[in-house]
């Protein structure tokens, strides 16, 4: 006799661990990915582009951006809450969990956590309503592990700064208002808030891209943008700074790429049981269960690091090393499921009829991005011999 | 302005809900329980008359100790306070029973206004509105697709087949509204955070002053007998078009009295 299906974090009892907050704003941002997301990702990512501005404001009212910092009109959540929704957002689409993370987690985290009073008054309520966009300008082309080697320079004139240099891999950096920049300077690595329509400021949309196509990608180019004494971050000098502001991203990661491989598991379930071959349905063979085991277990061990992580954040006790366990698991997992899953589906698993292949590519650059797996394992490495082996 | 919006926790519309074999009340362990989805339109209502006129929006709901997450949820979508009618008593209580609670816990508060979902999604009567009505004197203003409320009169676009009737009556009044009326928002994360510190009383039958045995499944007006599963589909005839095809399929639509 067969019993009804279960879902395979419904098998976790995982929101048993959930407080019955964190479970409504849960619900609320997979509501929104439900309905406002989900029905149109496909064509924005077929499309190569997403209308981000509408995205931004639609966001801003459901509370999402920068949700887990305090006052200057955002939410303040906990960051358990914060995880789960990047969760849901990346179960909708790579991009779209992008798109909130470089806003609330790189760029209005970095205004947040080092920047002056004026900076947060003039930015962050106006960023968290998502009238205001925000990119953040840390990796270049030439340096992506190792950011400490960066050649964007910026040098005092007078009391002002002139900033020269570019940024590569910059989400949201076509269309953003402002832009935290790092860059080199006689005090070492500095942070600075550079509004977009400074002179001397561009912004160029990287095309031709086969992942994270619901997602604008852009190089910035600094041509000796002039900026006032004050555009400098005051509260941290160093690779400290930008770092902090990852880690903050990163642990959003840890919690979003599972929401994408649930996507995926869910999909490959409901479309096993739904495929004949052989007069019965693909779910009833035993090597197709062996894999939606494998999956589960993959998919609910990453969660429960996950709820893990985000109980130790909301202590204040989660350390980068953690986030690293996190992000190198999850993420690692994630595209592993989302593959996994792509061969179930066979056919129609390469078609964006399907969430799976799109979410399996988007996992591609989830995979690299905000730390590759080799730093993060070489990070834990480090951790457990107290040897930098990548220097 | 005072708005009591009553609202109902329903089994999740999509979920494969289940009687009990004991006494045939729903299985409410069977389904998740979710704000019934036409109340979500009154919530919105009422918030959006008081951001434009001031006042305060209390919601109502009858129902078992989970019914408190519907509260919350409407708590977090604005409203103000909640009431919750709990009490194992009212358990199976039929439309007439819950109009005498609703009725009992919203008279003597000062409410200018009482909104309902035109229906719930799960017994779909669309009856206890006018009976809270009834019980409480008050004029009843059904299917509203839109709301009005000038000083103290209430006018309504009532839905129609044919289009729609203006009807206007003084408050206080009840009003119940279709999903025409507005798009409801989705609550805000600051909103689901300060729900939990609004206040929510809750009351007993006795609180009412409602003697327990004229509420509950023994009192209610009809009961079920007997209930059995939806059949399975049967398989489809299938006719094979040798010239005469549309003859007999609208022979078949015939026999059907489809045409």
């Amino acid at each position: 006799m067969s019993s009804a299906p279960r879902s395979p974090l419904e098998l976790f009892a995982i929101d048993h661990l959930l407080t019955e907050e964190e479970r409504a704003i849960r619900d609320v941002v997979r509501d929104f990915v439900e309905r406002r997301i989900k029905p149109e990702v496909a064509d924005w990512f077929e499309a190569g582009t997403i209308p981000a501005r509408r995205l931004a404001l639609e966001f801003g009212e459901l509370g999402v951006l920068g949700m887990h910092l305090e006052g200057y009109g955002c939410a303040g959540t906990n960051a358990v809450s914060y995880g789960l929704a990047a969760m849901e957002l990346e179960a909708g689409d790579s991009g779209i969990r992008s798109l909130v993370s470089v806003q609330g987690s790189l760029a209005m985290y970095a205004i947040h956590a080092f920047g002056s009073e004026e900076h947060k008054r003039e930015w962050l309520p106006r960023m968290a309503k998502g009238e205001a966009v925000g990119c953040f300008g840390l990796t270049e082309a030439d340096f992506g592990s190792n950011p400490s080697g960066m050649r964007t320079s910026a040098k005092r004139d007078g009391d002002d700064w002139l900033l020269s240099g570019s940024k590569m891999w910059i989400t949201n950096g076509t269309i953003a208002d402002v832009a935290i920049v790092w860059a080199q300077t006689d005090d070492g690595i500095r942070g600075f808030v550079v509004p977009t329509d400074t002179p001397g400021f561009s912004a160029r949309e990287i095309h031709k891209k086969l992942s994270l196509r619901a997602s604008l990608t852009a190089e910035l180019i600094f041509d000796g943008v002039r900026l006032p004494a004050d555009a400098v971050l005051p509260g941290v000098q160093g690779l400290k700074g930008p770092l902090a502001c990852l880690n903050e991203a990163r642990f959003g990661i840890a919690f979003g790429t599972l929401g994408a491989a649930r996507d995926c598991l869910e999909t490959a379930i409901s479309y096993a049981l739904d495929r004949e071959q052989f007069d019965k349905p693909i779910a009833a063979y035993q090597m197709t269960q062996q894999k939606f085991a494998d999956m589960t277990l993959e998919l609910g061990k990453g969660m429960l690091l996950a709820l893990h992580l985000g109980r130790l954040k909301d202590e204040h006790l989660l350390r980068p090393e953690q986030v690293s366990l996190g992000k190198l698991n999850n993420a690692r997992e994630a595209l592993a499921i989302a593959r996994e899953c792509r061969g179930i589906l066979g056919g129609n698993g390469i078609t964006l009829e399907y969430p799976v292949i799109r979410h399996m590519n988007n996992l591609e650059s989830v995979y690299t991005y905000e730390g590759t797996n080799e730093m993060h394992t070489l990070v834990i490495g480090q951790a457990l011999t107290g040897i930098p082996a990548f220097r | 302005m005072k708005i009591a919006v009553c609202v109902k926790q329903v089994p999740d519309t999509w979920a494969e809900k289940r009687l009990k074999p004991e006494d045939s009340t729903l299985d409410r362990e069977s389904a998740e329980g979710v704000l019934n989805e036409l109340d979500e339109y009154a919530v919105e209502e009422a918030l959006r008359l008081i951001e434009a006129q001031g006042g305060e929006v209390v919601v109502v709901s009858m129902g078992p100790e989970r019914a408190g997450e519907t509260i919350r949820k409407a708590l977090s979508m604005g409203a103000d306070a909640g009431i919750h009618i709990v009490d194992d008593a009212l358990h199976g209580s039929d439309a007439i029973a819950t109009s005498a609670a609703l009725a009992k816990a919203l008279e003597g508060r000062g409410f200018d206004l009482i909104l309902f979902g035109s229906e719930s999604t799960d017994a779909r009567m669309s009856v206890v509105p006018a009976m809270v009505a009834e019980r409480l004197g008050l004029p009843q203003l059904t299917f509203a697709q839109k709301v009005e409320v000038d000083g103290s009169t209430v006018r309504i676009e009532r839905q129609a087949e044919y289009g729609y009737d203006s009807i206007e009556a003084s408050a206080p009044v009840v009003v119940s509204v279709v999903e025409k009326i507005n798009e409801p928002r989705y609550p805000s994360f600051k909103g689901i955070m300060a729900a939990k510190k609004k206040p929510v009383d809750t009351l007993t039958v006795a609180d009412l002053g409602l003697e327990p045995v004229t509420v509950g499944l023994a009192a209610a007006w009809s009961a079920v007998d007997e209930f059995a599963a939806r059949p399975p589909k049967a398989a489809g005839t299938v006719i094979a078009d040798d010239g005469a095809g549309g003859v007999k399929i609208a022979d078949y639509l015939s026999q059907q009295k489809f045409i």
